[in-house]
């Protein structure tokens, strides 16, 4: 049970990272990113392809795998940047699929479907299995709070004050001065970063991953974790994730003390529950659970 | 030489002559009107020479610079901002941020300084801060700096972009019905406030349908009908020209 707990965590941590990627380009630029998944699966296939083919040492691979989708976010940015939102996140979804194609059918590269095991973990052999579970949640942990600190200064300067303009009118921010392009250039880049990241980390964690594995699915939770836990707010961002964690798993608890369902229909009821929190989180909180600070200038003083 | 030159500026929607060879010149110095019927390409114009639309033809030239198709924020970086009808912008940001997002050269926006050199932004971000209590006292916005945008009352709204437009620095103001929508005692403030800022040196080009604004504000004052100007004078010169009546109301059939 334990190693369970520590499991969840460190997922609830890869969604964290995910959903602090997504607040960047959705949350504080306003750039719709249903293509969260690709994003994920490229770091992931980045560090795992490098790191199982080359021996290379692992923190290189979440080096590469930053790089990677960093790299392919600026690319997907520069080639749509004269659409915006229905468009963009077509696009974006249609990316993410396009990356779990070429990774079922690129077999020379990710090996298909079969997908790639023996990703290497820190430490993997040395450690029994539940004290790698520690260390990797661990490690999951600091790369949160890294990312973390990482966004709150963005958001928390003027930089991420541009940002917010974009988002609410990108015209507006031309006019006022803001080079608005190359903005969303980078902020789309710098969340396809930390999603990338994400996707290694969760590589090295399980050592398998497969194209399967990176469904549209994981997008709409980690749509779901920073709407219910804030859009714009970091902390909203790991707080929505760990809830959405909480919800996903604690639900196949709740069915134990509820008589009379066969498991397909507590499977569908999961779903069903799911929903139906996020309902009510938004019913009672619009702007979730942690609302985008509103920094204040003025003390009392002045505003007498 | 004027300060912005704008000649031929020809821009069209799907076959629709929106502009046909429109010019204006203003002269540093002065707050030049722009007037005509809807429909004549006042808006357009702006649009075309603050960046917001490519014109199909013609030469915008500000400050003895070429300008023309420059994108907005090099514009506005250049010297030249513009306001809008509808105060539209942030409405999540406070009024603060509106102010101080306008301010020019802010190291702390770009990310690596954003992440690395905090102090810098810090400083740039001190004098931002100072020069935007600044502007907001004299526009009496200094209540509200900590609302969002979104709270404040339509007049604030249309305060706050003439302040946000002064927060770039500019050398030439470009705006865009700035007392419509207002009451009759707020819109003699907003005149008062434009003609004090001329006289400490600033150069405005303003669109206006509010004719008593018009009179007490601008000098000299252009006409536009039909995407060109067609006339140019002081306000009682150019409400006193037949042709101009006529632009605005329309020719008589049985006139001989």
């Amino acid at each position: 049970m334990e190693n369970y707990l520590v499991a969840i965590v460190t997922f609830a941590g890869i969604y964290a990272l995910l959903a602090m990627g997504l607040n960047v380009s959705w949350g504080m630029t306003g750039l719709v990113n249903l293509g969260m998944a690709g994003f994920f699966a490229l770091g992931a296939y980045a560090s795992a392809i490098l790191t199982v083919r080359t021996g290379a040492w692992i923190p290189l691979g979440f080096g590469l795998a930053a790089i990677v989708a960093a790299l392919a976010g600026a690319a997907l940015m520069g080639i749509t940047r004269k659409l915006r939102g229905d468009y963009l996140a077509i696009i974006t979804l249609g990316f993410s699929e396009f990356v779990r194609l070429v990774a079922a059918n690129e077999i020379w590269l990710t090996r298909g479907s079969d997908g790639i095991s023996g990703i290497p973990g820190p430490w993997r052999g040395e450690l029994s299995p539940a004290q790698f579970n520690v260390l990797f949640c661990v490690i999951v942990l600091v790369l949160v709070a890294v990312a973390y600190v990482v966004c709150e200064r963005l958001r928390d300067s003027p930089y991420g004050r541009v940002l917010r303009a974009v988002r609410e009118d990108d015209t507006v921010a031309a006019v006022a001065g803001k080079a608005v392009d190359r903005y969303k250039l980078q902020a789309f880049a710098i969340g396809a970063g930390i999603m990338g990241v994400a996707g290694a980390a969760y590589g090295h964690y399980t050592s398998y991953i497969a194209p399967d594995i990176f469904r549209p699915l994981i997008t709409i939770y980690i749509f779901l974790a920073l709407t219910a836990g804030g859009v714009g707010n970091n902390r909203g961002a790991v707080v929505g994730a760990f809830l959405v964690m909480a919800i996903l798993e604690g639900t196949r608890f709740l069915w134990d003390v509820v008589p009379g369902l066969a498991a397909v229909q507590k499977a569908a009821l999961r779903e069903i529950v799911i929903g139906v929190l996020l309902i009510v989180v938004m019913r009672l909180r619009p702007e979730g659970l942690l609302p985008e600070p509103v920094p204040k200038v003025l003390d009392k003083e002045t505003t007498r | 030489m004027p300060l912005l030159v704008a000649t031929g500026i020809r821009r069209s929607f799907y076959g629709v002559r929106a502009l046909d060879g429109a010019e204006v010149a203003v002269e540093a110095g002065t707050v030049t009107g722009l007037i005509g019927p809807n429909g004549a390409g006042k808006t357009t114009f702006f649009n075309c020479i603050s960046g917001m639309i490519p014109p199909d033809g013609g030469r915008v030239v500000f400050d003895g610079q070429d300008v023309t198709g420059w994108s907005p924020d090099r514009i506005t970086r250049r010297g030249m901002v513009r306001t809008f009808q509808i105060a539209r912008g942030f409405p999540r940001l406070t009024v603060m941020e509106n102010l101080l997002l306008y301010g020019p050269d802010q190291p702390g926006e770009a990310a690596l300084t954003a992440l690395f050199g905090r102090r810098a932004a810090k400083r740039r971000e001190d004098e931002l801060v100072e020069r935007a209590k600044g502007i907001a006292a004299q526009l009496r916005l200094t209540r509200v700096l900590d609302n969002r945008a979104a709270e404040v009352s339509g007049g604030q709204k249309k305060l706050l972009e003439i302040g946000r437009a002064l927060m770039a620095e500019p050398r030439l103001v470009l705006l865009d019905e700035p007392v419509a929508g207002v009451n009759p005692t707020l819109a003699g403030e907003i005149v008062e406030i434009i003609r004090g800022l001329r006289d400490r040196g600033l150069t405005f080009l303003v669109v206006e349908h509010d004719m008593e604004a018009v009179s007490r504000l601008c000098d000299p004052v252009v006409v536009f009908a039909e995407g060109r100007r067609l006339t140019q004078g002081t306000f009682a010169e150019v409400a006193a020209d037949p042709r101009v009546q006529e632009s605005y109301m329309g020719r008589r059939a049985w006139a001989s």
